[in-house]
């Protein structure tokens, strides 16, 4: 806790440290809330957001560090996610086989999409990454076996033996709200430590990075791996959340809500994905209530933080530098 | 006899119809500065990547301390001790001034797959990279970003970053490019300070830290290295005034 406390940095108060500690005070003390207004759908829908706010973070350290504009990063959910619903429905329950095969089968994904879309830049890359999540996507439309287009109902959450009961709706909440944190923590040590700088500085300026002596392809790809691994995590949690996987979790249009949420939220921003899952996904809930198009809010939104805002909603919160 | 430090041989690049570099052959002896002057469009950038990788070669070779490196990618040459300063200011613009030095450390001490402790606290990043700050004048801008340092200084960094490679030799590509004269001055008081301790090739427009500097002079032109020699044989060879030196603009400004 103590180092988590440091990702604030230096002291005193300011927006931005604010504001996090009300989405984290909020965050921690919302199961209470939760059970004394007896509002399970509230549960439901910040479970959600703090599973995609994990997504969101892993794609935050290869776009927002790394500079590397991932439009497939929902391939990872979905790669995650089938990987614990595929072996519960062929009865291996464990959550000790099933998270670790998520987590795992997502690094080998990324590794192979990386060392191929790592080699073009820009637009390219963005098309690479796009081609092989849609690729698998359809993959995942093709296996009658677990569901094809319709998906696949998972009946029971992973199994830890006893350690952990997913089915304690308010002891998975505070599972993945651990993860995420966990996962921000790492984050925050790694964009920070000498590899992160190397991530950071290909970013900003991949030719000088190669003149001082960097071969940044291998950083870059180890790093694609890394925030691969991450987001399979968030789709394991994600399938034990709803019970049920489907190609629409990696549809690409989902890629894209995680590029909104990091946008949106402030990328370099340690919480910065964290406040844009939460902001994207509650507006989504609230204006779907009152419209059937909640996209034609959150689109001009998204462009107007695109264009005018510096840092998303991170860099509205001004304050001190971050780093 | 002493082997040179950076021997090119009939170094040829063409692009379409283009021979941008023709044949060069250079050879720098260690410790000595090397100017190479010529007018625009002379093909000194293209030698420039040629020797720092960024761009193939067609023919020739080049050695460096007695290896081919012709094929060899810009980060292994890097490696070998082979820095380069950018025409084109070319800094991590969000990072401080010592973040980018400390960079260039870093990329010479091991491998940075170091995924946890914080690189700005590591000491044997910060303390070289402080000694090349201080060695172009910058050590009191270190924690200033990049962003707000002036293009004077922008430059000083440039040289810093070189230098935190421990390089043996010295790519300088006009490093005095858009400064003004007390820039120019300070940095001719730098390279003069190097001189010696480094082999440096510097291309340069500015006449004045050519002749400066220089202990010896190539001519560059249409790709073709049409003189060498101290800064008084150019300065007297006919061919170059006619070519290059001759042409009141080009011997100005380029």
């Amino acid at each position: 806790m103590k180092h988590l406390l440091e990702c604030w940095r230096g002291s005193g108060l300011n927006p931005r440290r604010a504001v996090n500690a009300v989405v984290l005070a909020g965050l921690a003390l919302m199961p209470v809330y939760a059970a004394l207004t007896g509002d399970a759908f509230l549960m439901t829908l910040l479970t959600r957001v703090v599973i995609l706010a994990l997504a969101a973070l892993s794609l935050n350290l290869i776009m927002g560090f790394g500079g590397m504009v991932s439009f497939g990063h929902a391939a990872y959910l979905g790669i995650g996610g089938y990987a614990v619903g595929i072996l519960a429905k062929e009865g291996i329950g464990s959550g000790f086989v099933q998270w670790p095969v998520a987590i795992g089968a997502s690094a080998v994904y990324a590794l192979a999409v990386g060392a191929l879309s790592l080699r073009t830049r820009g637009v390219y890359f963005i098309m690479i990454t796009l081609a092989f999540a849609q690729m698998i996507y359809y993959v995942a439309i093709g296996l009658d076996r677990y569901g094809g287009d319709d998906g696949l109902t998972i009946y029971r959450r992973s199994q830890f033996g006893g350690f952990v009961d997913l089915d304690n709706k308010v002891l998975f909440y505070y599972l993945c709200l651990a993860l995420l944190l966990a996962g921000i923590y790492l984050v925050w040590r790694l964009v920070n430590s000498r590899f992160g700088f190397v991530i950071r500085g290909a970013r900003s300026n991949e030719r000088r990075m190669r003149a001082i002596g960097f071969p940044t392809f291998r950083y870059k790809l180890v790093c694609f791996v890394i925030a691969g691994a991450m987001c399979g995590l968030a789709g394991a949690l994600l399938a034990n959340h709803t019970n049920f996987i489907s190609p629409a979790m990696m549809h690409w249009t989902r890629s894209g809500d995680l590029m909104i949420m990091a946008v949106l939220g402030g990328m370099q921003a340690m919480f910065g994905p964290l406040i844009g899952a939460m902001t994207f996904l509650l507006l989504e809930e609230q204006l779907s209530r009152v419209t059937e198009y909640p996209n034609l809010v959150l689109g001009p939104l998204l462009l107007f933080v695109a264009i005018y805002v510096n840092g998303g909603i991170d860099g509205l919160l001004g304050g001190g530098r971050r780093g | 006899m002493v082997d040179p430090l950076l021997a090119i041989e009939a170094l040829t690049k063409r692009f379409g119809g283009v021979v941008a570099s023709d044949a060069i052959s250079l050879a720098l002896m260690p410790g000595e500065l090397h100017a190479v002057i010529g007018p625009n469009g002379a093909g000194k950038s293209t030698m420039i990547g040629q020797l720092t990788g960024e761009i193939g070669s067609d023919h020739g070779r080049i050695r460096f301390g007695g290896r081919d490196i012709t094929k060899l990618p810009v980060y292994r040459r890097s490696w070998l001790g082979l820095a380069r300063s950018f025409q084109i200011t070319s800094l991590f613009s969000d990072f401080t001034a010592l973040d980018n030095v400390a960079l260039a450390v870093q990329a010479h001490s091991g491998h940075s797959f170091r995924f946890w402790r914080a690189a700005r606290g590591e000491a044997a990043l910060r303390e070289p990279a402080r000694t090349a700050l201080d060695r172009v004048g910058l050590a009191d801008r270190a924690d200033t970003r990049v962003a707000a340092l002036s293009h004077g200084e922008c430059r000083q960094l440039e040289i810093a970053m070189a230098l935190a490679t421990r390089p043996r030799l010295l790519l300088l590509d006009e490093p005095m490019a858009g400064m003004g004269p007390e820039d120019s001055a300070r940095l001719v008081a730098t390279l003069r300070a190097l001189k010696g301790s480094l082999t440096i090739l510097l291309i340069e427009h500015d006449m004045d830290a050519v002749f400066a500097l220089a202990d010896r002079v190539s001519v560059l032109v249409f790709g073709r290295i049409i003189a060498s020699g101290d800064p008084a044989e150019i300065r007297a060879d006919a061919a170059v005034r006619q070519a290059y030196l001759g042409d009141g603009e080009g011997w100005e400004h380029g």
